[in-house]
């Protein structure tokens, strides 16, 4: 900052003149943090809310939490063992990672064909596909939980699911992953062609390795939709068993309410994990979701 | 237009990337298995959807009955539930749904951009922007059970009440998700926290891309800081703010998750929308028909959206 001030001497200012400029700002520092602060809350009272004793719940306010320092664990041993949420944590990682995994494969795959090896009607399908990318599921709740009812029960272990997700997935997934292999340099798959490189292989070798950075974005945004989905968790996966957290908690919800405890606790189990892959992946989360945002 | 260099040739002049039907097969063989997932388990659903919406339907999901357009016609004449212009102000989970389009998209455009015209001027924008995209992250479930929270009648538990009871001593705790009259705009407001950080990400990213000198010009030319906001701003970011209103729109067709945690369509049917009557007539009035009619005006009103997207696909690759 000092080399640019010494470097331009012209722009240096008065000590009056930053002054103006400081105060003129000030209702934007005002607004941008009072909103900042605003958006916090909730969370924080709730975050705090997850760390306090029931009867300190009961009586005061989160916000006098800091005053009464009194935090416990305890909340969050009693909503995994006794409520089973533990459980349901679990459920929500057994459906989550192959329900990410198969879209992102089938999706890669696809996406070369209509990127690098050319077919009769290759256009026309991938302008279906982009169409396909907005249906809403309440087109296929029915039929889908009917052929999975009909054809070896598939809505009473994880595979109902999975395929439905990895169906609601896959239109995104090509179209993501078809528009980002497309921008390869092409003299690159035209000499392991000239090589004589199998397709196949030029997709393993070439195509994958130079793609990381939109895979992983796919497959965080996939990964994420699907560890916040509630609706089709709901409809496809029928043993309260094997029931992910989106849907455990709106019962914990209807028969321990007042329990606000444990509630708080159930709900900062279930975000914790998205929180995780936010901070630690921010680049590729904003990129996916940016490019996700043809879908919803 | 940038010439493109020529294919390199083989001997005998014949360009590599020749049309082989060997080609042909593989390219297939790449996008088949994506295909047949697709075709079974989405468009061959919305099929079944489509026939069911003009069939009574029986509780194993039998086409049951042929009865034409009488679900359309029930819906939009004689449910209450779903439209009832008889009083005012008119109801039902359309009309409510339309509340949000207006009220959701308003207040997360208008929240959105604020944030984002004056983040770029600070130097700690990316923390800004990490508050307010943080909920974006989470399930709905849990800006649910959040929101509960803030909304509580409990001044203990409820910071929005304690915060005006706060301010004004003789304020009554209001039970802000159980008056029909609040209930919506509650419900609304909660989604619009956990949307507002995807509007701000869009909408700063697009403004860093205005060229400096450009405002830079007007700001010579003595125009002010509204003017230039109006004049050169808002026209420049009309491409993003197009984007980010489809996406806010497509959200509000579909919005389910926060309702049934929230309020589960109550009190009585005053927070349903299209959506939630779709589960509700489907998976608990045992009327699949029904219900799939109501999917089928989702998905009507979603059929533009899928339009505009592949009418704009097609043009930049005619510009490319």
């Amino acid at each position: 900052m000092s080399t640019v001030d010494q470097a331009v001497p012209l722009t240096a200012r008065t000590r009056s003149e930053r002054l103006i400029g400081f105060l003129t700002r000030t209702p934007i520092h005002i607004a941008l943090i009072t909103i900042a602060v605003i958006w916090l809350v909730p969370t924080v009272g709730l975050a705090i809310t997850s760390f306090r004793q029931p009867q300190d719940i009961a009586t005061s306010g989160w916000w006098h939490a800091f005053t009464q320092w009194d935090w416990t664990l305890h909340n969050y041993g009693s909503v995994i063992h006794a409520t089973g949420m533990g459980h349901a944590w679990v459920n929500s990682l057994i459906i989550t990672v192959p329900a990410t995994i198969l879209p992102l494969t089938l999706g890669a795959l696809a996406a070369f064909g209509f990127a690098w090896v050319p077919f009769p009607f290759r256009d026309t399908l991938f302008l279906i596909i982009i169409a396909l990318m907005i249906v809403p599921i309440q087109t296929s709740l029915v039929p889908l939980l009917k052929l999975f009812a009909e054809h070896g029960g598939l809505n009473k272990g994880y595979w109902g699911i999975w395929l439905a997700h990895t169906a609601f997935g896959l239109p995104l997934a090509v179209f993501l992953l078809r528009n980002f292999f497309i921008t390869l340099p092409k003299d690159l798959i035209e000499a392991a062609r000239m090589d004589g490189a199998s397709n196949m292989s030029i997709f393993r070798r070439v195509v994958v390795p130079l793609s990381v950075p939109a895979l992983a974005s796919f497959g965080i945004f996939q990964f994420l939709w699907v560890w916040n989905d509630l609706l089709m968790a709901l409809i496809f996966v029928s043993d309260p068993d094997k029931q992910p957290m989106t849907v455990r908690i709106p019962y914990l919800l209807s028969t321990y309410g007042q329990e606000y405890n444990l509630l708080a606790a159930a709900a900062f189990l279930l975000m914790a994990v998205p929180l995780v892959v936010f901070f630690a992946l921010q680049r590729y989360f904003v990129t996916g979701l940016l490019a996700g945002s043809v879908k919803s | 237009m940038p010439v493109e260099p020529a294919p390199p040739l083989r001997e005998g002049g014949q360009r590599i990337r020749q049309w082989s039907k060997r080609e042909s097969y593989e390219g297939i063989a790449f996008v088949l298995p994506a295909l047949i997932v697709l075709g079974i388990f989405l468009i061959y659903p919305a099929y079944f959807t489509i026939r069911l919406a003009f069939y009574e339907g029986d509780f194993r999901f039998n086409f049951f009955h042929y009865i034409g357009i009488d679900n359309f016609k029930e819906l939009l004449t004689n449910d209450p539930d779903f439209l009832d212009l008889s009083k005012f102000p008119p109801g039902g989970a359309l009309i409510n749904n339309l509340r949000w389009v207006i009220f959701y998209i308003g207040l997360s455009l208008t929240i959105g951009l604020a944030l984002a015209v004056l983040a770029v001027r600070v130097r700690y924008e990316r923390a800004v922007k990490t508050a307010i995209f943080v909920p974006m992250a989470i399930a709905a479930t849990a800006v649910g059970v959040i929101w509960l929270f803030v909304y509580s009648p409990d001044p203990d538990i409820g910071i929005l009440n304690a915060v005006l009871h706060g301010a004004d001593g003789g304020f009554k705790p209001i039970a802000w998700l159980g008056r029909p009259s609040f209930v919506n705009y509650a419900l609304i407001f909660a989604y619009v926290w956990a949307s507002v950080g995807f509007v701000m990400v869009v909408l700063t990213a697009a403004i860093k891309g205005i060229p400096a000198d450009v405002m830079e010009a007007a700001r010579v030319d003595g125009a002010g800081e509204w003017a230039i906001f109006r004049r050169i701003m808002l026209p420049m970011l009309s491409l993003p703010l197009s984007v980010v209103t489809i996406w806010l729109f497509i959200n509000v067709i579909k919005v389910f998750d926060i309702i049934y945690v929230m309020t589960g369509g109550g009190p009585g049917t005053s927070s349903r929308v299209i959506a939630f009557t779709m589960y509700e007539e489907t998976f608990h009035n045992g009327r699949p028909g029904y219900g799939a009619a109501v999917a089928v005006i989702m998905l009507v009103l979603i059929a533009p959206v899928m339009i505009l997207n592949v009418r704009r696909f097609r043009s930049e690759r005619v510009v490319a």
